[in-house]
């Protein structure tokens, strides 16, 4: 499959710098959506949140030039812990903190790099909100997608499409879940029937990720690893 | 004295909460600063929401030395808090309590306290009884 796929093998500034591009893209084609998940669950602002943290981080990305890759990841954590407003501005801009503490020092990322990057960051996640997977957060979305990167070994490629796709079926899997963090938990068994709006943002930031690292220009013969 | 931040979604609730505790101590309370709403591009007013890096310069703005309290509303202003804790200077951080009691009635209770000289510990722990206080008050 890896021969048939000509993918970035890396990520430096520039193919952080389009992952976030993407991730502005798909937060503002999908905010309606996720205002509307969290409009049954929570306080209605998960799409209008994410959007200010996403203008704001475009804004970054248009105004500066970045050393390397931690030098952004920190500027985007600080970022989005001032402009999102909501849980989701702690959480998403403690995962890009982490993220570039563990990034220090490596330009690019390889892929197993990258894998400590994102489980430094999706760690800092868990530890600011005090919370673990099967309690209808984020967290649902991420760790599968950890998992999957992890499992699907040394192709960036495949490693960040598997992600995306575990993300995406993480995110299916919150619908039947009972909420214990969050606004959500105050309904409690009222929770459930719902998609998480943070397991909803994360699996599109996942999407951003495959698409931006693992640009097919040749289709993989069996049509399978495709995210969109 | 130790300082006091408060830390809300809404500003106007931020500064309601704060004339309502300066009653009680009128000009001889500690410092209280407010880190509440959220810049909303393209709109006049705060929007609704926490911001920890505008928390931790309000932590910073209101220790003197001896220590902060900070109380909070809900939900993203304790993560954006706990946030905030890791960008001070470990000493600031060390000297500073996050207090779990419900803003208005915790407030009052830590602005008094505060001015009477107490370090953060007792000053959170006098926010949280202020929730007691009230219980009994409802229920007797």
């Amino acid at each position: 499959m890896s021969e048939t796929t000509r993918a970035q093998e890396g990520m430096g500034v520039a193919e952080l710098t389009a992952w976030l591009r993407r991730c502005t893209e798909l937060i503002d084609e999908h905010a309606g959506e996720l205002t509307e998940l969290d409009a049954a669950i929570g306080d209605a602002d998960h799409g209008a949140n994410m959007k200010r943290g996403f203008d704001a981080v475009a804004g970054v990305l248009d105004d500066g030039t970045f050393e390397d890759v931690a030098a952004l990841a920190k500027k985007i954590g600080m970022t989005l812990v001032s402009s999102v407003g909501g849980a989701s501005g702690p959480l998403y801009g403690t995962f890009f903190l982490r993220f570039a503490s563990s990034a220090q020092g490596s330009d690019p990322l390889d892929v197993h790099s990258l894998l400590s990057a994102l489980q430094a960051g999706v760690h800092g996640i868990e530890e600011r909100g005090k919370a673990a997977i099967g309690q209808k957060t984020m967290l649902d979305a991420w760790v599968p997608a950890l998992d999957a990167f992890q499992r699907a070994g040394t192709s960036l490629a495949t490693a960040v499409r598997e992600g995306a796709r575990a993300a995406t079926e993480g995110r299916e899997a919150t619908g039947p879940m009972e909420a214990t963090k969050g606004r959500a938990s105050y309904l409690g068994e009222r929770s459930t029937g719902h998609i998480d709006p943070g397991a909803a943002s994360t699996a599109l930031l996942w999407q951003a990720l495959a698409e931006t690292l693992a640009r097919t220009d040749a289709v993989t013969p069996d049509g399978e690893g495709t995210t969109s | 004295m130790t300082g006091i931040v408060v830390v809300s979604h809404s500003r106007p609730l931020a500064e309601a909460s704060v004339a309502m505790a300066r009653q009680m101590v009128r000009d001889s309370g500690p410092r209280i600063e407010i880190a509440a709403g959220i810049q909303d591009p393209g709109s006049e007013e705060p929007g609704l929401g926490t911001d920890a890096a505008a928390i931790s310069a309000a932590i910073e703005a209101a220790d003197d030395g001896q220590g902060v309290v900070v109380l909070m509303d809900l939900g993203s202003a304790i993560l954006s808090a706990r946030t905030a804790l890791e960008f001070l200077d470990p000493d600031i951080a060390g000297r500073t309590r996050l207090s779990w009691a419900p803003l208005v009635e915790g407030l009052l209770g830590a602005v008094v306290t505060a001015a009477s000289g107490s370090d953060p510990t007792e000053v959170a722990a006098q926010a949280e009884v202020a929730a007691e206080a009230k219980r009994r008050q409802v229920e007797d």
